[in-house]
């Protein structure tokens, strides 16, 4: 039975993992295909089966002039998008929630609750219903097709995740703690951030990583809300596919555009765990 | 120079934490708060935290008017029940925490954490992190934080109630000690608890707490000896104090049918209903007693209680070894005559074993 169990067990976990593995293992092989190789025949296996070229990488690296897709900007367009829009989120979604964790808010008949469920409702609502109030929002500040305007939008989407998950670290985080501080001579900010911010660093990291995640993969909002001064990687990404399919470049800006959330999960499990530790609050 | 509150009272949600509180608390001494779960102690030395501000009332130390001054400036210092430690410090330094904070000089803060870690004992563990302690040691931790600082006035919230039996005694004692030697003439210590052996072993002066509203103030000896009323007999003593409805007749206390020769401090009392109350270690196992029917029976530590019945009354007795007895067995049972206290109907002290009521 034992064995049995164990035999299922790693058979699962096995055909998980391929489930998972191949499709990244795919598009490696195919970035690294040219056209013959990828229409003509199935083909798996670079020297044996096919001969590797970078032509689908270079392209994503050429200026539009000499016939590429130059992704390089748009990249690093959505690297600092997300990380400053995640950064603010989170330093502002922590303050709001620890407020809201910490003191009693009373206007009419609006309790700490409702204002917690009034950031997360920005969240329920369907994206395509923000879509126009965004839209006619940004062009009358004049930060349409604006970097700016794409942080501001994704501080309003990002904030409410930062929010929630915050609420409920702090509501975790016993109120005692706090009041130690206060009576051991902290002022009511020192108290915040010499003693319930450093308790709070898996809470914030959990919230980071769902911000930058989120920010990350929107293609919506940045299909929209851009049209040529400035473009995000989703929808470059997207744009890539015009008549012919280009499997090599797409697998290619697939590969990189997945990478910097991988990366961000192997950083961030490590502090994690270790996270879990020190905030170890009875 | 003293504490002073002067009727504080704090009613949030139209209930009573605080029921027009006084008192008058002076440097050197030790002051005890015994009350049950939620009869407002935590509140009390919150209040005195400046962590609570009550809705009326006056509060003043060294005078000066406490209200206005923040938590952070009050020199006070609190040990919870819950364990409470900075959990992202290790032991030396959570204790030298407050010391950091108030930017004493290095040598100073060195001496006083050494200090404070000595008393507590536990030198050698400074680069320990706080999740590697027992609960016992993390109270200690919590201890040494609170003396380290110095301050004038200290605040012990119930600090051994969440500890297991064993480590409950061993840190009573080292408590006891602590007080006595380590307690400077210049601070206050307020200590809050719901058991009345703490209250007795500490030996400080005690406030009897109950819906926010003080009961009785005296010495432990004089709140053990004549508490004012049932409620305090009640809460002074665990298992609380036995108290019977019955009649005094001239020469006989009667209840269920059981009579029982009058103490000769009842001489005086006029014939009519009273409470009697006995303490449950007054009450003995006799042949020649009462039969009482066990209800229940638990064993703890070296002694053993009996829920005892008869009719409609209800008796605990303490019975000091550990003995086996069967649910529903009637047993014989012997009240010792000259441990009687009498409380009128509206429940206040009439006649007391230690006499000398209103001294």
């Amino acid at each position: 039975m034992e064995k049995l169990y164990k035999f299922l067990k790693y058979t699962f976990i096995i055909l998980w993992t391929v489930f998972i593995v191949a499709p990244f293992l795919w598009a490696v092989s195919t970035s690294f295909k040219d056209f013959q190789s990828v229409n003509s025949k199935v083909t798996y296996i670079p020297w044996l089966d096919f001969e590797p070229t970078l032509e689908g990488w270079r392209v994503l690296v050429k200026s539009p002039a000499r016939g590429g897709v130059d992704i390089v900007e748009p990249y690093f367009n959505s690297i600092f998008v997300t990380c400053t829009a995640s950064l603010i989120s989170i330093i502002l979604g922590t303050l709001a929630a620890y407020a809201l964790s910490r003191f009693t808010f009373k206007a009419g008949f609006v309790r700490n609750n409702d204002i917690t469920f009034f950031f997360i409702s920005q969240r329920i609502m369907p994206p395509i219903v923000l879509s126009i109030p965004f839209f006619i929002f940004l062009s009358t500040i004049g930060l349409l097709d604006s970097l700016l305007g794409l942080v501001v939008v994704y501080i309003v989407l990002l904030m409410p995740i930062a929010v929630w998950i915050m609420v409920d670290f702090f509501n975790r985080v016993p109120k005692e703690l706090d009041e130690t501080a206060l009576i051991d001579g902290c002022n009511p900010y020192q108290a915040f951030y010499k003693v319930v911010l450093p308790n709070s660093i898996p809470g914030l990291i959990v919230a980071g990583m769902f911000c930058i995640i989120f920010g990350w993969i929107d293609f919506f909002f940045a299909f929209i809300l851009t049209f040529t001064e400035v473009q995000l990687l989703p929808v470059k990404v997207v744009a890539l596919n015009s008549s012919i399919t280009p499997w090599w470049s797409l697998s290619a800006s697939a590969l990189i555009s997945v990478a910097p959330l991988i990366i961000v999960a192997f950083v961030v499990e490590r502090y994690l765990s270790k996270g879990n530790l020190s905030g170890a609050l009875k | 120079m003293n504490l002073i509150g002067e009727n504080l009272t704090y009613k949030p949600d139209n209930q009573f934490h605080l029921n027009n509180v006084s008192f008058d608390f002076k440097k050197g001494n030790l002051y005890t708060i015994l009350g049950r779960t939620l009869s407002g102690k935590t509140t009390f030395l919150k209040t005195i935290a400046g962590l609570l501000n009550p809705d009326s009332g006056n509060l003043s130390f060294e005078g000066k008017d406490f209200s206005k001054i923040p938590v952070w400036e009050r020199n006070v210092a609190m040990v919870y029940q819950q364990f409470i430690n900075y959990p992202h410090l290790n032991v030396y330094e959570n204790v030298i925490f407050p010391l950091k904070q108030r930017k004493l000089s290095e040598d100073k803060i060195k001496t006083d954490v050494d200090e404070a870690l000595k008393t507590v004992g536990l030198v050698g563990f400074e680069n320990r992190k706080i999740q590697e302690l027992s609960g016992g040691q993390q109270q200690r931790v919590a201890l040494a934080r609170s003396l380290a600082k110095k301050a004038k006035i200290l605040l012990l919230d119930e600090p051994l109630v969440n500890l297991d039996y064993k480590l409950r005694e061993q840190l009573r004692e080292e408590f006891k000690k602590i007080f006595s030697k380590g307690l400077s003439s210049d601070a206050i210590l307020i200590y809050s608890t719901t058991d009345p052996q703490e209250v007795m072993e500490l030996n400080g002066e005690v406030i009897v707490l109950d819906e926010g509203k003080v009961l009785q103030k005296g010495p432990a000896k004089e709140i053990f000896e004549n508490p004012r009323n049932l409620k305090v007999a009640e809460i002074s003593n665990d298992p609380p104090m036995n108290i019977l409805k019955g009649i005094k007749s001239s020469k006989k206390l009667i209840f269920e049918n059981i009579s029982i020769n009058i103490p000769t401090y009842f001489k005086n009392l006029e014939d009519q209903n009273y409470n009697f109350g006995i303490r449950a270690s007054e009450i003995k196992l006799d042949d020649q007693g009462e039969e009482f029917e066990i209800e229940l029976a638990e064993i703890s530590g070296s002694e053993t209680l009996l829920h005892l019945k008869k009719g409609d009354s209800k008796v605990i007795a303490l019975i000091e070894e550990v003995m086996n007895f069967k649910i529903h067995e009637k047993i014989k049972i012997k009240f010792n005559e000259n441990k009687f206290y009498a409380f009128n109907k509206e429940g206040e002290l009439i006649s007391s074993p230690y006499g000398d009521l209103n001294g």
